[in-house]
């Protein structure tokens, strides 16, 4: 996956941003919403381009949870775990996903549809427990609902 | 009858399906000239989401709730009679209503009134009506300006509660040219969300204030720091600046008086401990955010190491209200200690959710029993969370504490950034300790011994207490181990990260007791899986053997129609039996 990625669709990016000042973190997003993730040939070009250590910047990316250095699935899960999630039983949705999908907490299924993150806060409190699929956001979730819900995508993707 | 149709989108109103909502109200309305259809922001009433105003002339006549996309048309139809008995099953009711009612709305003042996408619906709120008085006319000098705050009393509304003008000033007083302005919006308590509601909700306002705070510093330069998990957040406040800077609000010689100032947003990250001044100023310079040592201070040596003034979303959007009132108007409401309104992201076991904006001085009795509802689902209140990782959790005992800066500080948890997630008795609050400390053991930045190993151990003790295997020596280690964390960490995640843990051995010392007890280990809330027993009440069992067929270890035996019993070797303690029966036959102990 890693291997031939194309590295010259980062030259744009690291033009703009060549004369600002610690705009590491920055270069480091756009990188990440063009291949999906960091690959690690593109942090060692990174780090060349910026004229300093790939250590650096992989010190930088590591920091910061919104980094990630493996693909992800076409539909990421971001199930929330913040407080009220948590007293409204996060742990529990967590469970049937988890059973459900047959992955772990930060896997992505074999068939690369659906990646798991279980994240800190999302803001929607009132709303919880909640989760997100990409951009979309889903409140007052129950085991049963969040399953149906990803069903529901699965069977979108069998039909197209 | 001539208006407009207002619904709700913010985060939690698109989650809830404002947005399909809003949708069909547009097919509906796409050929009429004669009612308007507008996006607001965030009202704070999220348990009823999505919500749909109807405006007449600019008079709100009804707002209408739990709407649904197959409501369009009858909404249209009673908007345009002025007849609503076609949608009453959709008005609020009064005791829903008065949720707002008890509020006092400063910060809040515009949020879910105001189109957030429009500079017009800004201005025609009063929006930037503060900078004008500053900037035109007469006048005020950044003195004046700094004077103002000093008499409103308004403090740091991101947790600390550091009198506001004291840094303004500070970084005024602060020799050189090049000064800094900084948003802390890297709202990262778990639990708050009410930064979010403002940036989404009324953005102009932000904007306002962090002009009028650039002004009485002396910066040219400000800087939105924001949370990438708030992607609406940052739209709408990236058009909102583009708006400004088009209208002459941002850029050079601002309403023409010489005052120049910049804006720009940057992303955050990911890494709860930017929410410290000194990590954020790192994550801005491109770096790991890690704490600096202090002194200096950043008003002395900030961003660049240049001065720089730091304050969150919440206290920027006092600050326009505080200009155009005056400072004793806002001094007038609120405690001796401390002044003005605080806003309190209301959640958990809590019947009615969402923001609330009150004077510094009612009780937390008042905001939860008042203005929330009470507890949902008939538990009983057990215990309310406040300042999220950095807090504690106060017992039903200290509902009746003043909610100001000294007087919740006196029960071990904090003002925060206003955070309240009510708890009710299924809550298990060692099982909470340990919630915290997974999350501060995981954002510990590192720099600090006590802080990265000391929160990891604590994290260990409380994970084996949870998992039955406590012993009663644990509860006094855990004690020393949160005294040495807080005398040994240089920020404020580490100095405070014991703080959950000293709170809940405080006021439930007895669930810990319970769960570390070498003769019976159990807990009192029924919460944690590995201290639970489960067996059958034979008297109410009818052997209908759906348990013995849910339970996946085979552990339940017993034949049709005759009581069961549970292997209480081979039970998992997976709870399925429990939930499946329908009897009420099945007792968890």
């Amino acid at each position: 996956m890693q291997k031939g990625c194309d590295l010259t669709r980062l030259d744009p990016v690291l033009a703009e941003y060549a004369g600002v000042p610690g705009s590491l973190i920055t270069v480091l997003q756009h990188t990440q919403e063009l291949y999906g993730y960091l690959p690690h040939e593109a942090i060692c070009y990174i780090a060349q381009k910026t004229g300093t250590t790939p250590a650096k910047v992989m010190g930088v990316a590591t920091f910061y949870t919104q980094f990630r250095f493996q693909p992800v699935g076409k539909y990421h899960i971001m199930l929330c775990d913040g407080t009220a999630c948590h007293v409204n039983g996060s742990a529990g949705i967590a469970q049937a996903v988890c059973q459900h999908l047959g992955i772990e907490p930060g896997g992505t299924t074999e068939d690369g549809l659906f990646t798991l993150s279980i994240v800190a806060c999302l803001g929607c409190c009132s709303l919880s427990p909640v989760m997100t699929v990409n951009e979309d956001a889903y409140g007052s979730l129950t085991p049963a609902r969040a399953v149906e819900i990803l069903d529901g995508l699965r069977a979108k993707e069998v039909q197209a | 009858m001539s208006g407009y149709i207002a619904v709700g989108q913010g985060s939690c109103g698109i989650a809830a399906g404002a947005a399909n909502v809003y949708a069909a109200l547009s097919e509906k309305l796409a050929d009429r000239a004669d009612i308007a259809l507008k996006t607001v922001g965030c009202i704070g009433m999220c348990w009823l989401e999505p919500i749909v105003d109807l405006y007449d002339n600019d008079c709100l006549t009804a707002r209408l709730v739990h709407v649904s996309p197959a409501d369009a048309d009858r909404i249209v139809t009673a908007a345009e009679s002025g007849d609503l008995s076609g949608i009453a099953d959709l008005v609020i009711t009064a005791e829903d209503s008065a949720f707002l009612a008890k509020q006092t709305r400063i910060a809040l003042r515009n949020c879910g009134i105001i189109d957030p996408t429009s500079l017009e619906s800004a201005r025609a709120a009063g929006g930037y009506s503060a900078l004008a008085k500053i900037l035109t006319g007469e006048g005020m000098t950044p003195e004046q300006v700094i004077e103002c705050i000093k008499v409103s009393g308004l403090a740091g509304r991101g947790g600390a509660g550091f009198p506001t003008w004291f840094k303004w000033n500070a970084a005024r007083q602060a020799p050189g040219d090049e000064k800094y302005l900084i948003c802390n919006a890297d709202e990262g308590d778990p639990g708050a969300f009410m930064d979010r509601a403002v940036i989404e909700s009324d953005p102009h306002t932000l904007i306002e204030g962090m002009l009028i705070a650039a002004y009485a510093i002396g910066a040219r330069e400000a800087i939105v720091y924001v949370r990438a998990e708030y992607p609406l957040a940052i739209k709408r406040l990236t058009r909102a600046i583009g708006q400004a800077r088009e209208a002459g609000l941002i850029g050079d010689n601002i309403m023409g008086s010489g005052f120049s100032c910049d804006f720009r947003i940057k992303a955050g990250a990911g890494a709860f401990v930017c929410g410290e001044e000194t990590a954020l100023i790192e994550s801005l310079q491109g770096s790991r955010g890690m704490p600096r040592l202090k002194p200096p201070f950043p008003a002395q040596a900030g961003y660049w190491y240049k001065p720089s003034n730091i304050n969150n979303v919440e206290t920027f959007a006092n600050v326009a209200w505080i200009i155009s009132n005056g400072g004793a108007a806002f001094a007038a409401m609120g405690t001796p200690d401390s002044k003005g309104t605080k806003v309190f992201a209301l959640t958990g076991k809590v019947r009615r959710s969402g923001l609330v904006e009150i004077p510094m001085g009612m009780t937390l009795r008042d905001v939860i029993f008042g203005i929330g509802g009470g507890i949902r689902g008939g538990g009983s209140f057990k215990a309310v969370q406040m300042g999220g990782p950095s807090g504690g959790c106060i017992s039903a005992s200290l509902l009746d504490t003043v909610i100001d800066y000294k007087a919740l500080g006196a029960t071990g948890a904090i003002m925060g950034s206003g955070g309240m997630v009510v708890m009710d008795d299924s809550t298990c609050m060692v099982s909470m300790a340990k919630f915290f400390l997974d999350f501060t053991a995981k954002e510990s930045c590192g720099k600090c011994v006590h802080c990265r190993i000391g929160t990891k151990r604590m994290q260990e003790i409380l994970t084996r207490i949870v998992a039955g295997e406590g012993v009663p020596e644990d509860i006094g280690l855990l004690e020393e181990l949160c005294l040495a964390v807080r005398d040994g960490a240089l920020c404020g995640l580490g100095q405070t990260a014991p703080n959950p843990v000293l709170t809940t051995l405080r006021y439930f010392r007895g669930e810990f007791e319970a769960h570390t007890d070498p003769e019976h280990r159990r807990c009192p809330a029924h919460a944690c899986q590995a201290l639970l027993t489960y067996s059958v009440d034979a008297e109410k069992c009818r052997g209908c053997t759906l348990c013995a067929k849910k339970c996946p270890v085979g552990a339940i035996s017993g034949t049709v129609k005759q009581p069961h019993a549970i292997d209480k070797d081979r039970c998992i303690r997976c709870g399925q039996c429990y939930a499946a029966c329908r009897f009420g036959a099945v007792i968890k102990d």
